[in-house]
């Protein structure tokens, strides 16, 4: 026995392809990020309760305030993407506490000095984050007929896709601050500096077109912004009534450069295009040694 | 305290033609065979030249050269602030030297990382597990990190639990385990890719004195059983005693270097203590027949000679007056330690530490006959 350990192959031999190795690496990492999530059921429910009260008193209480201005389900309706957004922004946000956390307790050295690449372990976890933080949407996506969202499969299927990307760009957001940060504490204090703003300037409560000049303009370099458009976009495009009815409801008018309506694919690619700058910046600034 | 049996017999020299007949069946490294090294003798597991590293203008590390035989034992002692964790964030390819050049195995630390990386275990000072994550997934996620073969992975697993006595926790979240069981885990978990060096940062810091000894008794077994070199830093005496070979760290350069044995003879004498009937006798005595010069302390008289055991026979046939005790004592490494650095080795042992370690250490101060 004895000598049958020290002939097995020492580590050398076994360098299975570059490739392989990272990914079944960034799969880990992944995987850690889902048995945390499925070990906290509190704190799933917990997180959940924001949104879903979020919707379902705020924005009943607002809808009646709206109520001369086409029905008040138009209001939820109009409402709904971004609550998905924000039961989404919670754990895509705490990938990067959990980053920061990893630091703090000494897991992150245990992942840096194994013969990966960093940028592959941070892929993992943004991946791992968008995916815990697209379930968490998910859950309130499934309450969709509440507010008179109708379930059809290609419906939730596109919402599905665009709530997880979504989540990837809040999840790399947050790493790329993560990354710079060596307390947790530092961490939250910035967070709450930025997502706040993040949520409000997003076009979640109400319309871009609805805004004055300042703030439109703030919420147009939002990427939030795009990402709570694009599906709103769909649900209009599934459901056409709010925007058809008596009032002409402008809240569901999409969002505009300067009178040209940004078609929600175009919206897709930015968010898209915004999650990857961001996660190359994360990834280089955490590759980086002393 | 750790006398695993076939350990104690074995010396630096000893150590290294035994670990060659072990590693034969080791491959040479893949990447590094250039040089054409053989298998059996393979290149050092550490080699570093002129090592210097530089944080903001202060030079942490002032140009240090190591080299560690494959297989052996080395101890790397020093002052806190010394730089110890500096190099050892170095020679792990955590921080990139300023100056100079690192070889783990063959494989340079600045152009090879990675291949350096599969060939350390590393357990750090402080615990770098995931306490919400079980035993085994631990070792499983390192496994992933590695990329080790998953053929045989359960039953490698199993085996690295029962060396360090965690067999039957393999199931149990971290969490619930105490600070020596995840000392232990976490060196289960540094040896699970077969590493050819195992780095161990003040790998019993903080345990209480049993638990300090089991781990020990695990890493004697490691040694044992997977042949595997292990570089080391400690604040205990007693642990770098079992190291084939010291060095000691101090203001960024190597102030010593030697097997224990070697650096304790560099301070030369042994300290001989007599309590007698008749000190001012006995000390004309000394003088007179063995040319040596007493002191006369509190507590009896006190020479210096270089065999202190073998004086005393001599000593105590040929003294006239009453000798009622007769103390050798044998430089310590506490001695090597202050002679180089001025300090002893735990005079800035940390807070934390310092009550279990002062009242577990009550023999560092050597043999007595």
């Amino acid at each position: 026995m004895t000598h049958a350990t020290v002939a097995l192959p020492a580590a050398d031999r076994h360098a299975p392809g570059r490739l392989a190795a990272e990914w079944r690496a960034g799969s880990m990492v992944w995987r850690r990020e889902m048995i945390h999530f499925l070990r906290s059921r509190a704190g799933i429910a917990v997180s959940l309760l924001q949104p879903l009260l979020f919707l379902y008193v705020l924005g009943i209480g607002l809808s009646r305030m709206f109520s001369g201005a086409g029905s008040s389900d138009d209001y939820m309706i109009f409402l709904f993407p971004g609550v998905l957004v924000m039961a989404a922004q919670a754990p895509a946000i705490s990938v990067g506490a959990s980053i920061v956390w990893d630091r703090q307790s000494g897991f992150l050295r245990e992942m840096l000095v194994a013969p990966v690449r960093r940028s592959t372990l941070l892929i993992g976890k943004c991946l791992g984050g968008a995916t815990v933080a697209a379930c968490q949407g998910a859950v309130v996506l499934a309450s969709a007929g509440l507010v008179g969202v109708p379930y059809r499969v290609d419906l939730f299927a596109a919402l599905l896709a665009e709530l997880l990307l979504a989540s990837l760009a809040m999840t790399v957001l947050g790493a790329v601050i993560a990354v710079r940060i060596q307390r947790i504490q530092t961490f939250h204090t910035a967070l709450t500096v930025l997502t706040a703003p993040m949520v409000f300037l997003s076009g979640l409560m109400f319309p871009v077109s609805a805004m004055p000049a300042w703030m439109a303009a703030l919420t147009l370099v939002n990427p939030l912004t795009y990402a709570v458009d694009a599906m709103r976009q769909t649900i209009t495009a599934f459901h056409p009534a709010p925007a058809a009815g008596a009032s002409g409801a402008p809240i569901f008018d999409p969002v505009s450069w300067g009178g040209w309506d940004v078609p929600p694919g175009l919206s897709v690619v930015l968010v898209a295009v915004f999650s990857a700058l961001a996660l190359a910046a994360a990834s280089r600034r955490f590759s980086r040694t002393d | 305290m750790f006398g695993a049996g076939p350990r104690t017999a074995r010396g630096p020299a000893a150590g290294t033609d035994g670990d060659a007949a072990h590693r034969s069946g080791r491959p040479a490294p893949a990447a590094g065979a250039a040089g054409g090294p053989t298998a059996g003798s393979g290149p050092p597991a550490v080699l570093a030249r002129g090592l210097g590293k530089s944080y903001a203008g202060v030079e942490a590390v002032r140009g240090i050269d190591l080299t560690v035989a494959q297989g052996e034992t080395f101890g790397f002692l020093g002052p806190n602030g010394a730089g110890k964790t500096t190099t050892i964030s170095m020679l792990t390819t955590l921080a990139t030297p300023t100056t100079g050049r690192i070889e783990i195995a063959g494989h340079d630390t600045r152009t090879a990382p990675q291949q350096v990386r599969r060939n350390l275990g590393l357990v750090f000072q402080e615990t770098t597990l995931d306490p919400e994550l079980t035993a085994v997934e631990n070792l499983r996620f390192h496994a992933d990190l590695y990329a080790l073969p998953r053929a045989g992975l359960a039953g490698r697993i199993a085996e690295m639990l029962e060396l360090v006595g965690l067999s039957a926790r393999g199931d149990s979240l971290v969490r619930t385990f105490s600070g020596g069981m995840q000392r232990r885990l976490e060196i289960a978990r540094g040896l699970l890719h077969r590493p050819r060096l195992l780095f161990l940062d003040e790998p019993t810091i903080g345990l209480d004195p049993q638990t300090r000894a089991q781990v020990w008794a695990h890493l004697a077994e490691v040694r044992e059983r997977e042949a595997t070199t292990i570089f080391l830093t400690t604040h205990y005496l007693d642990e770098a005693e079992q190291c084939d070979r010291i060095a000691i760290i101090d203001d960024g350069r190597i102030v010593a270097q030697g097997s224990p044995a070697e650096l304790k003879s560099v301070i030369g004498a042994d300290r001989v203590d007599l309590r007698t009937g008749d000190d001012m006798a006995a000390a004309a005595l000394l003088h007179e027949r063995f040319g040596l010069a007493a002191v006369r302390g509190p507590n009896g008289l006190s020479v210096k000679v270089a065999e202190g055991a073998r004086l005393v026979p001599a000593l105590c046939a040929a003294l006239d007056v009453a000798v009622y005790e007769v103390t050798v004592t044998r430089p310590s490494l506490d001695d090597v330690f202050l002679h180089h650095t001025g300090r002893g080795i735990r005079d800035d042992a940390l807070p934390g530490a310092a009550g279990t370690a002062g009242t577990a250490e009550p023999s560092d101060s050597g043999d007595s006959t």
